[in-house]
């Protein structure tokens, strides 16, 4: 060091003297090692963790992809109908001996009707009693009645029916029958000596009406049905030519006058009797099938509640989305601006919040219902008064962070209410406000399965595509000591939905707030 | 105190005042549904609704039906249901059987619930918690009428302890003696178990939150410190003040409860105001519609100013109104 510079004086020291210390190093913080973990990452990290929650989101992913999927599976759509096979029960396994899931019941019925259903399987090969668990007697009005216990095949006891077709769909369908070699029809009936002349399952001899065994079949010596199919010569302009049933003399030679008679020349056609099961394979191309199994009016059940879980699914996310939307705006300016502002718009929400929803749907629906559709109606009924939750959540959260610190720099640095609100605000409080959402769906669809059960709004309209799991457990409901299943799988599927999103809704609740974790059991 | 009491008792009766005059006037722009019923009936209906000015313009008509009520609490009589039958004196007759059964599924929540909240809370994080957690979230989600059918189906059907349907009653007789019988509680079994299943859980829920925040503050360790039991300490210092948010909770759902029936009313058929309310609806008698939808918006009110209030009765440390 010179004595020159340390004359100099210190005060005055002219500018180009200054040079860097260290002009060949760049000093900073030091890197940081580890990576940073995001608000975003670390609520689902925590999420993640929650098995309930996951389990929960599970859930939701198979309901969702059940509902979308559903309609390709299944064979049938939400118009189809058919009513030779209302109630039957649903069946997944072909195996009908199991007697799980397949289309069979445990069934009592008396000697008669037990007498028809296995004559079915003796004309046809198509079984209905599965199996025999044995008869019990008891007394009616002082007499003794007998009643027989078996495994039934609710498919095949759809049975025989009269079916009257053109003479083009007669001939189509001998043509069917000789290329598959499936008997689909079947001989016509002695109908005078019929038990009941409108059922076409009563082939065989009975005791007549009156008698104390109505109904009752009549054996031979071996213990064998006796047939009464209609016999007579088939003369040469005769409509039919096709497969004959074993033990039909007109086989060897139709123009024996004992040769069975296939058909009924009516006005429009003919009339025939088919095995409903094999017609309806013609006629639609596959077999009845109904894996939930069907409705009263036969309809496909599956296909259904499939349809009423979209349609739940739909709503409640829709109107969550918008009711997020709005009571985050709603929220926010109370929040944010506080004071006079958040006074009266609070009291307008007291208000709005004393409404019931009951009375909201069913004035909209009064009122909307004809111009905007039953739907349309139901969507501005729950929007109406659906934010308000969020709104609330929305303004505790904005009160929460526009006091901290950051809020203060960033405002003094110059952002503008728009900015602050936006960036610095409702980033913190968006977990929250997901959370709400997330918890609104359940309320939703809880809502609106009860009034479209309730019958208040009408959602039961599937020859349009729409039906709501609640209009199907009313009509499960009819039915229950009879059919439980049209009311139970409605049922289960709502009670999943329900508890799955509150599963999920509460694992985001606790991921993205784990301070109030717990506080709900 | 007093001043909050009324200031919050002035503003749900203008809310309701509010709800009940835009439900007023969207019902008013409706067409008037027509009349059914045999001629004698007919005449006195159309009559009553000249008298009442249904054919006058809607503002005057909102002020005829205020001062109606104002005056005389007439809110006019049955059109297509219960026709010519005073709305008020149906929903007395009505009442009595919603009131009932929502008691006894309150008598039967309470003790559980709690029980079951504290016994939860105090096995914290062991098996016993995690069974009841579950059953707790299940019964939470699960809607009532769900649960409703399922009871009626294994113990209505199957098992056939009950009847399907609870009795009638005896519009002629003592009402409130026939709905405290012990014929009518048997046959309102399932009603009551399916209203009771929610309640418990949420009850649990809460107690069991409260509870074990509670069981874990300095206070309780203070007290095992000074030599109380466990037992002691639960019962004398935990459990009170739990009971500070436990308590309100009960009021609230007490009062809210009466509104919450509606479904299940109507799967039993209990003769009570949901299952009236909903056949008003879809035969839209009007009348009956205001009268009962001004007597639900005002349970909602009247719950939630209950459920604030009670806080300071229970615990005078909590100041209301206070800023």
């Amino acid at each position: 060091m010179t004595k020159d510079t340390l004359n100099q004086d210190i005060m005055n020291i002219p500018a180009e003297k200054f040079t860097f210390a260290q002009a060949d190093k760049k000093l900073g913080d030091k890197k940081l090692q580890t990576k940073p973990v995001s608000y975003m990452r670390d609520a689902w990290r925590r999420f993640a963790k929650n098995k309930a929650s996951i389990v929960g989101m599970v859930i939701i992913a198979v309901l969702i992809l059940f509902s979308i999927i559903a309609p390709f599976v299944s064979q049938y759509s939400i118009e189809y109908s058919d009513g030779a096979y209302r109630n039957v029960l649903p069946k997944i396994s072909a195996d009908a001996s199991g007697g799980f899931w397949d289309g069979t019941e445990r069934y009592e019925g008396s000697l008669a009707v037990y007498e028809r259903e296995y004559a079915m399987g003796v004309e046809s090969g198509r079984i209905v009693v599965q199996k025999v668990y044995g008869r019990r007697t008891i007394m009616v009005e002082g007499q003794a009645r007998t009643l027989y216990s078996y495994r039934r095949d609710t498919y095949n006891a759809v049975g025989y029916m009269f079916q009257t077709i053109t003479r083009d769909q007669f001939q189509a369908l001998q043509d069917y029958q000789d290329e598959t070699g499936i008997q689909v029809i079947y001989p016509m009936l002695d109908k005078d000596e019929m038990y009941a002349s409108t059922n076409a399952n009563y082939w065989y001899q009975t005791y007549a009406e009156g008698s104390s065994h109505a109904g009752e079949a009549v054996f031979d010596e071996d213990g064998n049905y006796i047939p009464l199919y209609r016999t007579g010569r088939a003369s040469s302009y005769s409509l039919y030519d096709s497969l004959r049933i074993a033990g039909d003399p007109g086989i060897e030679d139709p123009d024996s006058s004992d040769a069975y008679v296939y058909y009924r020349v009516v006005q429009g056609g003919v009339e025939v009797r088919v095995l409903y099961y094999e017609y309806y394979v013609y006629m639609n191309g596959f077999e009845p099938y109904f894996i939930f199994g069907a409705t009263g009016t036969g309809g496909d059940l599956f296909v259904q509640v499939a349809s009423g879980t979209r349609f739940s699914l739909m709503l409640a996310i829709g109107v969550a989305v918008v009711n997020l939307i709005i009571g985050a705006i709603y929220g926010a300016i109370e929040g944010f601006y506080g004071g006079k502002t958040d006074l009266i718009m609070e009291r307008i929400l007291d208000i709005l919040n004393g409404v019931p929803f009951m009375i909201v749907a069913v004035l909209f629906n009064m009122h909307l219902a004809d111009s905007l559709g039953v739907v349309g109606a139901l969507i501005f009924a729950f929007v109406l008064t659906g934010w308000i939750g969020t709104a609330a959540t929305v303004r505790m959260q904005f009160y929460r962070f526009k006091k901290q610190e950051y809020v203060l720099a960033a405002r003094t640095l110059g952002a503008r209410d728009r900015r602050l609100i936006m960036k610095h605000i409702f980033p913190n409080a968006l977990g929250t406000i997901i959370t709400s959402a997330a918890l609104y769906i359940p309320s939703v669809i809880f809502s609106e399965t009860s009034l479209a059960y309730l019958g208040i709004i009408n959602l039961n309209n599937p020859s349009e595509g729409l039906i709501s799991l609640g209009s199907l457990l009313t009509s499960g409901q009819a039915a229950i000591a009879t059919f439980p299943h049209i009311m139970l799988f409605p049922a289960i599927i709502i009670a999943l939905l329900m508890i799955s999103f509150n599963l999920f809704g509460n694992g985001l609740r606790d991921a993205f707030n784990p301070s109030l974790r717990g506080s709900d059991g | 105190m007093v001043k909050y009491v009324i200031k919050r008792l002035l503003l749900a009766a203008l809310t309701l005042f509010i709800i009940m005059s835009m439900c007023f006037i969207l019902i008013k722009l409706l067409p008037l549904p027509a009349i059914v019923g045999n001629e004698a009936t007919r005449e006195i209906i159309e009559r009553r609704r000249e008298a009442m000015g249904y054919y006058r313009p809607i503002m005057e008509q909102f002020f005829l039906f205020w001062q109606r009520i104002f005056t005389t609490f007439d809110w006019g009589i049955g059109e297509s249901m219960y026709q010519t039958q005073s709305v008020m004196e149906i929903i007395g007759q009505k009442l009595p059987a919603t009131i009932g059964v929502n008691i006894y599924s309150l008598i039967v929540s309470i003790p559980i619930g709690l029980g079951l909240g504290i016994f939860a809370a105090v096995k914290k994080n062991k098996w016993q918690d995690h069974t009841i957690s579950t059953l707790v979230m299940v019964f939470i989600s699960v809607p009532s009428f769900v649960l409703a059918f399922i009871i009626q189906y294994v113990f209505c059907y199957k098992l056939g302890w009950f009847e399907l349907h609870a009795n009638n009653i005896e519009t002629t007789q003592n009402i409130w003696a026939q709905v405290f019988s012990p014929a009518m509680f048997v046959s309102m079994i399932p009603a009551i178990a399916s209203l009771a299943f929610g309640t418990i859980a949420s009850f649990t829920r809460y107690t069991r939150a409260e509870l074990s925040e509670v069981l874990t503050s300095d206070y309780m360790l203070l007290a095992r410190t000074k030599g109380l039991t466990r037992r002691q300490a639960t019962v004398r210092h935990a459990l009170r003040n739990a009971m500070v948010v436990i308590f309100p909770m009960i009021l609230g759902n007490f009062i809210s409860v009466l509104a919450g029936s509606l479904i299940i009313e109507q799967i039993f058929g209990i003769p009570g105001i949901g299952a009236l309310y909903v056949t008003s609806i879809s035969v839209r008698d009007y009348n009956f519609f205001m009268a009962i939808s001004a007597f639900y918006t005002a349970i909602g009110l009247v719950a939630s100013i209950v459920i604030d209030l009670s806080y300071g009765f229970i615990d005078p440390r909590i100041r209301i109104g206070a800023k």
